[in-house]
């Protein structure tokens, strides 16, 4: 077990590494900051001392080094639109796309896993056929698109919630809705082919000769085992919610990271496009590594395989 | 050939998706000839009607509706389509042939050659895809031969890591040993041996990723980070319409059912083709 953490540990390390290198010299392509910083017709003196300033001056692979080191501590820079350091900019943003990001984990997962089992245990009967048509939908519905039509109904037409913005329930309905959606409909399909598989399993079929409850071999024999997948796979939703913020807070003026870059990309704000990427793959890893283990701990077969 | 269509018709799901994706690829490649109205000149005295079948006011014959520049929608959609489909066709050929060449190369040579790809691959994986295309798409700027270029790069991912599993199987089969005991090159066993067994798996992985690069394009120029204007695009079709929610549903409405169809269809193929290809799968769905 500790060698399986630890070459976990070493995989998460270097994702980080290899994430902050990227986030470098795709930044380093979008422009000279410099450039934006001054006004316009400023002289090439006043732009050579700030580019030494920025430390612009020095060749790429210092400025690489010095970037690493200066991270290594939290330190992104300062923001060019705010003139803060950029990591506090974006800590200050986080604890909304979180709230949002887990609202719709919880939400939706459980929705995928009530929806799943109401599907494997109904096989052939309507009531599969209803669930697996709303996830085949959820699934190629664009987390956008279903915003702005949930908006258009609850928000415009009824009026019952608001458009967009934060700061009360009444806000994050929608948004986390929307999201719940896309990870209930994942999660259904994969859980339902899942206990599909292990209802054939021989333990399954053991349990039943023993003359178990039902309730009890679907909780203990065929529960367990079917979500261990999806324990992974809600390593790749968490992903998909961190990534997506971007759309969804915009499309609900919701005051998050992903909203944020957005606005950073925009304004080429280096430093704040940076941190934001980073902090959001390092959470991400973060998020993977903790799946990995309790992966691990759930199923013997894989930490022994190592 | 015959056992394919029937297999199709026994499967409603596969087949609807089929038909779907069929009127789809149709009207993308017709559109020309099919007498639509321009996707990029409108009419201002036609601003903002409504689709002609609600009965409301609607002088101009436009089945969808138009849009804040008096365009028909239905012509945006269409022509959109040529554009969507082509963007994500191209990126998910160009990832196919990345993903499955470096695939292969890492499965094959295995060691030292595989640890690193498959680490290059998780580093990638580190960052959402999303964000990363947010990234270099800003970097790079946005045009139709970044975007293809992007989703490329969203894409090869799934193919490398599939394909290296069939091949790390694949390499140990007889003829792949008896190629290698009468002295055929690395590059002749690679491709004439290796390779057409993996062009199925590669086939079913491309459907599918067809389809989230499909909803991925559409998120880009939602963002205003899409292919530019004036050629139409479904996802920036729908960011200009937002401002128009209260008062003209239909410019939000029918470019999202499109992507919606199109996505779903596609899955749908691409979930029949795997079930096709693979019998031991058969009967469990």
């Amino acid at each position: 077990m500790i060698r399986y953490l630890l070459g976990k540990l070493a995989e998460s390390a270097i994702a980080i590494w290899g994430v902050v290198t990227i986030v470098f010299f795709v930044t380093r392509i979008l422009g000279d900051p410099a450039a934006l910083l001054l006004p316009i017709g400023a002289s090439p003196e006043e732009m050579a001392r700030l580019q030494a300033d920025l430390g612009l001056d020095q060749p790429l692979f210092v400025q690489y080094l010095s970037y690493l080191g200066n991270i290594a501590t939290g330190d992104f820079g300062q923001s060019f639109q705010f003139m803060r350091p950029a990591m506090d900019v974006v800590l200050e943003r986080m604890p909304a796309t979180m709230e949002l990001a887990f609202t719709a984990l919880i939400l939706g997962t459980l929705l995928g896993v009530v929806a799943g089992t109401i599907a494997a245990l109904n096989r052939g009967r309507l009531a599969e056929l209803v669930v697996m048509l709303f996830a085949l939908l959820g699934q190629a519905t664009p987390v956008f698109w279903l915003g702005i039509m949930l908006i258009l109904f609850f928000a415009v037409d009824l009026g019952w919630l608001p458009t967009g913005g934060y700061g009360t329930p009444a806000h994050l309905v929608l948004p986390a809705f929307t999201l719940a959606v896309f990870v209930s409909a994942s999660i259904a399909r994969l859980l339902r082919s899942n206990l599909l598989d292990v209802l054939k399993e021989d333990y399954v079929r053991t349990a039943r000769a023993k003359g178990l409850m039902p309730r009890v071999i679907l909780i203990w024999h065929v529960g367990r085992n079917a979500l261990i997948p999806v324990v992974t796979m809600i390593g790749i939703i968490m992903g998909e919610l961190l990534g997506g913020s971007v759309v969804t807070e915009t499309v609900f003026s919701w005051p998050g990271v992903g909203r944020l870059i957005i606005q950073a990309i925009e304004t080429k704000d280096f430093p704040v496009i940076q941190a934001g990427v980073a902090l959001i793959a390092f959470i991400f890893v973060v998020i993977n590594f903790s799946i990995d283990l309790l992966y691990g701990l759930l199923d013997p077969r894989i930490r022994e395989r190592r | 050939m015959r056992s394919f269509f029937s297999a199709l018709l026994r499967s409603k799901a596969g087949l609807f998706g089929w038909i779907i994706l069929s009127v789809f690829v149709l009207a993308a490649l017709l559109a020309p000839v099919l007498g639509l109205d321009s996707p990029v000149r409108g009419s201002l005295s036609a601003r903002l009607d409504p689709p002609t079948w609600t009965g409301l006011f609607s002088p101009g014959p436009h089945p969808l509706g138009t849009d804040q520049l008096g365009r028909d929608i239905l012509s945006r959609i269409i022509y959109g389509s040529r554009v969507t489909l082509a963007v994500a066709a191209a990126a998910v050929i160009l990832g196919g042939i990345v993903g499955v060449a470096l695939g292969i190369v890492a499965g094959y040579f295995r060691g030292m050659t595989d640890r690193i790809l498959m680490r290059l691959v998780d580093i990638q994986l580190a960052i959402p895809l999303m964000l990363l295309a947010l990234l270099v798409v800003a970097a790079l700027g946005p045009s139709l031969r970044n975007i293809i270029i992007v989703l490329a790069l969203t894409s090869w991912i799934r193919y490398a890591r599939i394909i290296r599993g069939q091949v790390l199987a694949v390499r140990e089969r007889e003829f792949v040993q008896s190629a290698r005991a009468i002295g055929s090159g690395t590059m002749r066993i690679m491709f004439r041996h290796i390779l057409p067994n993996v062009l199925t798996p590669a086939l079913v992985v491309g459907t599918l990723e067809l389809a989230r690069v499909i909803i991925m394009d559409a998120a880009l120029s939602f963002l205003g980070l899409g292919v530019p204007p004036p050629a139409p695009s479904w996802g920036r079709m729908l960011a200009d319409g937002r401002t128009y929610l209260s008062t003209a549903w239909w410019i939000v409405t029918f470019p999202g059912l499109a992507i919606v169809l199109t996505v779903l269809s596609v899955n749908l193929v691409g979930d029949w083709l795997r079930d096709y290809f693979d019998p031991k799968q058969r009967g469990l769905k």
